[in-house]
């Protein structure tokens, strides 16, 4: 530099000489600028994390009750009389005794199995203790006896669901105090349970109907399970990758590689980069418009969701595809044509190959959008209360469903609180969902990632 | 090692390969080629020299018509091969470069086998009936590219895990599998060790007795060294062609002799 003594020169004013020990100012300010930079990095990142982890523990601390559901373990006599009143074990004439008679035959086990353990409950009502059980029960159990019809006649254990704010008692939602307020329920039905605890007839375990069942009415969130949700999100998803990934892919290709620069192009460039930014809940309306009043497709069926979703996850298909491609570097292209490949076979050959990784994070991630997606799907009545099951692909994709976040959408918006522990549940599985297509993504990458 | 004075007399009775006539380059407003006219001889090692930015890699990229890749490149004039115009409409550019080959500056071999990255082009063109073909064509490739000795026992490892001056062979081995007429390449040297240059060249010296080669240059010792034509271009006109020994030692132009002394460059 300038500044450093030529030896030989005579100088008017022979500048000091600098040492190394000894930090000068300016270098001392850049040293601190970089701290300063250093720190709020850490503090961005601190911030970043401590905010994840408060998410994920308020929603495993919420959720994680969903997963544990308390059962009602007692002999049940089903009396013939009331549940087979021809007495042939024809399902076909059975199947005309309603839920209210297998209510009553639980009602009556539960009263004798009370009446046996001579409690001390004050106050304590018949309707209190019928009141245990779930609302649901008796339809469970209705199914089980019209599946094996030899069960009349018999005394068989069951286990049967037990009332959401019971359940919710030995969760820590429901105490002795609430339960005074609360008319759903009474202090004297709290005591009824712990007894019934104490004796091992109410059980705890885990709830593996919170994944299986369908979704359940307001009055019995004991029952309420994803599985509709589930099998509804799974074919959306299912249309999503059949539609999206091939239309895509191509449509990347064409415009990288094949297209000639021109306006038009320029303008389709422009207008994929923008409907990426198009907010969702407008491809809902769209949706509703073209597929259901136009086209005349079915409300709440798995293919409209799922072409939605397809528009919604195109661009980002598309851009993240573009970006693949462009990364590959041109030598490899010119290797290909200087012997002799055609554009097609120098894309397919070599090109496509090495953009792969690309290609496959950016369709998973564009589907795990699409998952995780609720606005376009209430437009077009996903959000209606599905109870049968979809049947199996093609013609499930036509039939009613649910999809898992407008179920977690729906389940929020539910009065009884037994609901928002469902709620954050199948935010957990959501997550639990993206998680694995996440970590799909990476595995891929490395899989097929290869150096040049 | 390399004869240039020999091939005075054998150039008069060579045929011309391939000849240009008032070739035009514009990439969109820049005029990058000047009405180039020139004839390259059969079994011959035609060198192109000049500056940076003069036209010569546009010029050899326009033989094999690899500037079509390039949307703003717009070429007027003929290049004929065996007396074929290369831009007639009814060539099909991917035809032609399977008879004119293409070595590029940086080593680009595919990130697959060494096996695969010659076996490549004999395979899109169907020039092996069978496996035993297919294997003698790249052994004979890898031997003219004085390759085969150093990879024979490692055919199916990756092209990429070569050292640049393997790479750049492996290249050459890749161009030559095809059976090209005409060989062309693009600094070919630039991105390699003098040792490797001298494997290249000396590769390259064996490669003339089967077909033209065009090299472009930096190095004007290299010119020297394995060309018996060179051609001097100079701000996209092609100012002197001639016998490289007549270039390198009595230059006609005043502008070849400012280049070849080091005053322009």
């Amino acid at each position: 530099m300038t500044d450093m003594p030529i030896p030989g020169t005579a100088r008017p004013t022979p500048a000091r000489r600098s040492s190394l020990i000894e930090v000068d100012p300016r270098t001392r300010r850049r040293n601190a600028a970089e701290k300063r930079f250093r720190t709020y990095g850490a503090v961005a990142i601190g911030i970043a994390v401590v905010a994840l982890a408060v998410l994920l523990a308020t929603i495993i601390r919420d959720g994680s009750g969903a997963f544990r559901q308390t059962y009602l373990s007692i002999p049940v006599t089903l009396d013939a009389e009331r549940l087979d009143p021809k007495g042939n074990r024809d399902v076909a004439e059975m199947s005309s005794v309603l839920t209210l008679a297998y209510g009553q035959v639980l009602d009556t086990a539960l009263d004798q199995a009370v009446s046996g353990m001579d409690l001390q409950i004050q106050g304590l009502t018949e309707d209190d203790i019928d009141g245990l059980i779930s609302r649901e029960a008796s339809a469970q159990l209705r199914s089980r006896v019209l599946d094996n019809p030899e069960l009349i006649g018999q005394t068989v254990d069951v286990n049967v669901l037990v009332n959401g704010r019971i359940d919710g008692y030995f969760k820590g939602r429901v105490t002795m105090a609430s339960a005074e307020r609360d008319s759903n329920i009474s202090p004297q039905q709290l005591m009824l349970a712990d007894a019934l605890a104490e004796r091992d007839l109410l059980v705890t375990r885990f709830n593996r109907e919170f994944i299986t069942n369908p979704d359940a009415s307001d009055q019995r969130p004991e029952a309420a399970g994803l599985g509709v949700a589930i099998l509804g999100s799974l074919y959306m998803m299912l249309v999503v990758l059949v539609l999206s990934v091939p239309i895509g892919v191509a449509a990347s290709i064409y415009l990288e590689e094949f297209a000639p620069k021109n306006r038009l192009t320029d303008i389709i460039e422009v207008n994929i980069a923008n409907l990426a930014a198009v907010p969702s809940i407008v491809f809902g309306i769209l949706g509703l418009a073209v597929f259901i009043n136009f086209a005349g497709l079915p409300q709440s069926a798995p293919i409209v969701g799922g072409l939605v979703l397809t528009l919604m996850t195109l661009p980002t298909i598309i851009i993240s595809t573009r970006a693949a491609l462009k990364a590959v570097p041109p030598s490899i292209r010119d290797a290909a044509l200087g012997v002799g490949a055609s554009k097609m076979q120098s894309v397919f050959h070599h090109v496509l190959p090495l953009a792969m990784p690309g290609i496959l994070t950016g369709t998973i991630i564009g589907l795990a959008q699409a998952l995780g997606e609720t606005a376009p799907l209430l437009l077009i009545g996903m959000v209606a209360f599905v109870r049968e099951f979809p049947a199996g692909p093609p013609e499930g994709l036509f039939d009613p469903a649910s999809a898992l976040p407008v179920q977690i959408y729906n389940w929020t918006q539910r009065s009884d609180p037994a609901f928002v522990e469902r709620a954050s549940g199948a935010i957990i599985i959501l997550l639990i969902f993206l998680l694995c297509m996440n970590l799909l993504a990476i595995y891929l990458r490395r899989k097929f990632e290869r150096r040049w | 090692m390399y004869d240039t004075t020999r091939s005075e007399a054998d150039v008069s009775q060579q045929d011309i390969k391939i000849s240009a006539r008032n070739v035009q380059v514009y990439y969109g407003d820049k005029h990058a080629i000047k009405d180039v006219n020139v004839e390259i001889l059969d079994k011959t090692v035609t060198a192109f020299i000049g500056p940076s930015g003069c036209g010569k890699s546009t010029f050899l990229r326009c033989i094999n018509r690899m500037n079509d890749t390039i949307d703003i490149a717009r070429i007027e004039g003929e290049i004929r091969l065996d007396g074929e115009d290369v831009y007639d409409r009814r060539v099909d550019p991917v035809q032609l470069r399977a008879k004119v080959g293409m070595v590029f500056q940086k080593p680009n071999p595919f990130p697959k086998s060494i096996y695969d990255n010659v076996a490549y082009g004999p395979r899109i063109h169907g020039l092996a009936r069978n496996k035993a073909d297919l294997d003698g064509i790249v052994e004979k490739a890898l031997r003219g590219a004085a390759l085969w000795n150093e990879v024979k026992d490692r055919l199916q490892e990756p092209g990429t895990g070569l050292s640049g001056g393997q790479q750049q062979r492996l290249c050459i081995a890749r161009a030559v599998a095809t059976a090209p007429e005409v060989l062309l390449m693009d600094e070919p040297c630039s991105a390699l060790d003098p040792i490797a240059t001298g494997q290249v060249e000396e590769l390259i010296d064996q490669l003339r007795e089967q077909f033209s080669v065009v090299i472009v240059t930096h190095s004007m010792q290299q010119a020297a060294r394995v060309s018996q034509k060179t051609a001097f271009f100079h701000l996209g006109n092609l100012v002197e062609y001639g016998d490289t020994n007549d270039i390198f030692t009595k230059p006609r132009d005043s502008r070849t002799e400012a280049y070849i002394s080091g005053r322009i460059g």
